[in-house]
């Protein structure tokens, strides 16, 4: 008989969702329906700071079809307390609540909700609303700010703050051969998925809700609806089957779903909001970053000195905090670093996690800066970078659980031919063309997060999965249903995968890159529950082959239970349900992290990204023919989602290099460019091939599965990538990011 | 005031509809509210992204940029309509395999304008795969694999018809 086991773990399996995704049935936030649903839009503050003066409402409210028009004077009843409204991820500070007074904080803001019988209608009266403000003194500009930053008081949960500076940074800078200093400015980017934000609202009845919601956290959006509203949790099911991208815009419950709720309970019907394209431009965003970095080598071309300063825009009311500059301290081996970040506060709404939030500005700018130096120490910069190899964390003394950067550098340099790189700047030619090759490394942690998940099994031999974690375009529904399959042995399409839904068991925000360790794991140990249920059936069944077998002496394959070592002994799993008379078999997992282990080991993603660029000699023009991204990332899943993971990451990276940014008019405070025309998002013909190469990494301590998550690392480093080549190719130091062609032949 | 309503007809996936619509009311927000065929995808809703994208009488265009009105009679094709008969369409069955989406919400609208990219005629390199798919963004990033999807689909669909030569 057949015994080999089919492994679905490491299998490019297709995605079980695609299906759905190709034929346009798999529903989003917006696409649900309710019997009488009501559409809301929202009306937006047209300066930055100041107050409402008087709304005009009267000419919005005669348009037929409008039902209500909520202001900060009619609103309904929210929480008054500020803790009330800190959902899962919010950083330190007041959060936003949306209509609580007349006061503005941000151009953009929403000022008013109207609502209507057709989105016409709605769309039409919002336009007719008016507003006059008595108008304050706002400041949009992060360098007019810079000298006031300041170190945030109170720190940001899971964000550590900069380490205390070691060895004397300043004095072997003095001292040093070989150092560069410069300053790097990254300009601020906006998520822009392109699913708009949007929220059903489907009212059932006095104090419970149906929510369908764009959002990487089901539960993290019914906690917050619960508290702002004081529903009961158990009353507000909230529902994201299908995310239509989100990058870390959707972590945070955005405006769009306060409004709907808020609507549907005060009108007691349901109630759909969806956000412009404009107006998602005044959500959260990637602050702008300013970077003051200095480095030393010696004569060896070792690091002796790394001194790297930053400082990021936050709003008025919360302080917004990433980790920017902590991985200059780890990415190389130095015994003389000092590192600190600072806070500015502007005119904005709150900046929000967008992809590798820190890491993708600040490992931009300092691999930059590493460029820099190898080049002023006449080393090569892949050289340079293995000679300054860190085997430690040297942040926090500790070790890597794994770390296979080298066969990155290795692999990654033969693919995209490093040798071919000139040492000298500007002196490849071909045609019109100038030529360049570039690297960076890049870094991201690995999370291992709690989470929970459950698993039941059915005599007909199919098995479900499920926990409340979300699919953002990630692979999530695929790669629980290899991980269910896989554990016990059966085909990945008796595996049921049950996500985005938050009465399912509880799961984190879908972010950080944690999500396949986390509820992967979670479901890995739901499922090893079952098999010990199974095991313990089966051995108990007359003349069962495995009486005497211990459960490590177990196979679970093809769809039975057998001996390791004869698999021809075994027993089919319907075989034991029906003889054990069992309905269903459940089993729960957990999965938190490894306290213990964290004293001495840390755990992060590395990667290598090598770019050949190249540029018109006479109007700057930059193209990138090839991409190469060597990434080590633990063990992999499956590697055709994984590959499109890391495809993305890198084409966001691409946008920083050569194409994102928001262009703001500070006199006005307001985004010039809020739209996909003119902020321009890498399109088809911006991006060429690019490989993605998985290194092998073993890693048995970094989660139960060994994987060390995706979503984040095929941006960090892309966009110095392709800044170094830049400078190979042309002898061009662009240090403003983006780096758009007026840059480039000025 | 009522709204003024305008008659037309629409055939949509080769169903025929008839409704009244007021002039205002665009293509995309028909599908999408009145026919509830939420295949098609408001991205921008400006004409920028390209999530719209519809077949009208084979010819690919936003669908949020065409007032209903102006389209009486016309035959339209939603992603909804491209597989046939529970047959996935050979580009639909490529996106799949070549994992040429993440999150999935361009694609209905890369799928359309696919669709009709392979009957345009005009792609003779990959380079124009690219130059001519350039009205779909895809936030995901998914580019390289989409172009990997459509030349599967048109080598395959050339040497169909060098064979039939
Ligand atoms: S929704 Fe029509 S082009 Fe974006
Ligand atoms: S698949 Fe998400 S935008 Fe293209």
């Amino acid at each position: 008989m057949e015994t080999a086991n089919i492994h679905h773990i490491g299998n490019p399996t297709n995605r079980v969702d695609g299906r759905l995704k190709v034929t346009g049935a798999a529903r989003y936030a917006a696409e649900h329906e309710a019997s009488g649903l009501l559409h809301g839009v929202i009306v937006s503050a047209t300066v930055a700071a100041g107050r409402v003066v008087s709304l005009e409402t009267e000419r919005a409210l005669s348009v037929p079809g409008v039902v209500e028009i909520f202001t900060h004077e009619n609103r309904g009843s929210g929480a008054w307390l500020d803790r009330n409204w800190k959902d899962e991820v919010a950083p330190p500070g007041h959060p936003f609540r949306p209509l609580h007074s007349d006061r503005i904080l941000f151009a953009g803001q929403p000022i008013a909700l109207v609502v209507a019988e057709t989105l016409e209608a709605a769309r039409d009266a919002a336009s007719l609303v008016t507003a006059a403000y008595e108008v304050e003194q706002h400041c949009t500009e992060l360098e007019v700010k810079r000298s006031e930053a300041y170190e945030p008081p109170e720190k940001r949960s899971g964000i550590p703050p900069p380490p205390e500076p070691r060895g004397k940074p300043e004095d072997a800078f003095e001292r040093a051969r070989h150092r560069i200093a410069a300053d790097y400015r990254i300009r601020a980017e906006h998520h822009n998925p392109m699913e708009l934000f949007a929220t059903t609202c489907v009212y059932e009845g006095k104090d419970k809700l149906t929510i369908y919601e764009k959002t990487q956290g089901s539960q993290n959006s019914q906690g917050y609806v619960a508290s702002v509203f004081g529903l009961k949790t158990k009353n507000v099911r909230v529902i994201n089957h299908y995310v239509g991208g989100a990058f870390g815009s959707a972590l945070r419950p955005q405006q769009q779903l306060f409004f709907a709720v808020m609507a549907s309970l005060e009108l007691k019907r349901s109630v759909r909001v969806v956000l412009t394209r404009s107006q998602m431009f005044y959500i959260g965003y990637r602050p702008e970053t300013r970077h003051a970095i200095s480095m030393a080598a010696d004569n060896e071309g070792r690091l002796t000195s790394i001194i790297h300063g930053a400082v990021a825009a936050t709003s008025h009311y919360e302080d917004y905090q990433e980790s920017i500059v902590n991985w200059s301290g780890m990415m190389y081996h130095c015994d003389n670093v000092k590192l600190s970040y600072g806070l500015a506060k502007l005119n904005t709404a709150t900046p929000c996690d967008m992809r590798a939030p820190g890491a993708a500005v600040g490992v931009t700018a300092f691999e930059c800066a590493v460029d820099e130096l190898a080049h002023e120490a006449g080393i090569d910069p892949l050289e340079f970078r293995k000679r300054n190899f860190a085997t430690l964390d040297e942040n926090m003394g500790k070790q890597f659980t794994s770390k296979a950067l080298s066969a990155c550098y290795h692999q990654g340099a033969a693919r995209i031919g490093w040798e071919r790189r000139s040492a000298e700047p500007g002196a490849v030619r071909d045609g019109h063309e100038l030529v360049g090759l570039g690297m960076a490394t890049g870094m991201w942690e690995a999370f291992l997060m709690k989470a929970s998940a459950e698993a039941k099994l059915t005599p007909d031999g199919r098995l479900q999965v499920s926990t409340a974690a979300s699919d953002i375009g990630t692979g999530t529904w695929t790669i629980l249903a290899q991980i269910g399959a896989d554990a016990l042995g059966l085909p990945v399409e008796d595996v049921t995968p049950m996500i985005g839904d938050s009465s399912l068991p509880a799961s984190p925000v879908e972010g950080g890159s944690w999500t396949a360790a986390s509820n992967g794991s979670a479901v890995l140990a739901a499922c090893e529950a079952i098999k010990q249920t199974l095991f313990k059936h089966a051995r108990k069944m007359a003349n069962s082959p495995l009486t005497a077998a211990s459960f490590d002496e177990v196979v679970f394959l093809s769809g039975r239970i057998a001996l390791r070592t004869d698999p021809d002994r075994g027993l089919s799993l319907p075989e034991v349900m029906h003889a054990s008379d069992l309905d269903e078999i459940r089993g729960s997992g957990k999965a938190a992290p490894k306290l213990l282990q964290m004293r001495k080991y840390v755990s992060y993603t590395h990667s290598a990204v090598f770019t050949e660029v190249r540029v018109d000699r006479d109007i700057g023009i930059v193209r990138i023919p090839k991409i190469v991204c060597a990434v080590a990332a633990g063990k992999i899943i499956n590697p055709k989602t994984a590959r499109s993971q890391i495809l993305g990451g890198v084409v966001m990276g691409i946008g920083m290099a050569l194409h994102e940014e928001a262009m703001t008019d500070h006199r006005l405070g307001k985004i010039m460019n809020h739209n996909l025309a003119e902020y321009h998002v890498p399109a088809h013909a911006d991006i060429a091939d690019i490989e993605v190469i998985f290194v092998d990494e073993q890693d048995e301590k970094v989660s139960p599965l060994g994987v060390k998550g995706l979503g984040e690392i095929g941006i960090v480093g892309t966009a110095a990538a392709v800044a170094n080549a830049i400078f190979s190719a042309t002898g061009k130091r662009v240090r403003d990011f983006p780096i758009t062609l007026d840059k480039i032949i000025r | 005031m009522d709204t003024p309503k305008i008659e037309i007809a629409l055939t949509v996936n080769g169903v025929r509809h008839d409704i009244a619509v007021a002039p205002w009311e665009t293509l995309l927000d028909v599908l999408r509210e009145r026919l509830h065929l939420t295949g098609s995808k408001k991205g921008c809703d400006q004409g920028q992204c390209g999530a719209c994208t519809v077949l009208v009488d084979g010819e690919r265009i936003n669908s949020c940029l065409a007032l209903v009105v102006s389209r009486d009679g016309a035959a339209i094709t939603t992603v909804e309509g491209l597989a046939e008969g529970g047959e996935l369409h050979p580009l639909q069955a490529a996106f799949i395999e070549h994992d040429a989406f993440q999150c999935g919400y361009c694609t209905p609208g890369q799928l359309c304008s696919g669709v009709a990219l392979l009957h345009e005629g005009r792609v003779h390199t990959r380079e124009d795969i690219r130059e001519l798919m350039s009205g779909n963004l895809c936030r995901c990033g998914a580019y390289t694999n989409i172009a990997d999807a459509i030349e599967t689909v048109l080598d395959r669909q050339n040497a169909g018809r060098e064979a039939a030569e």
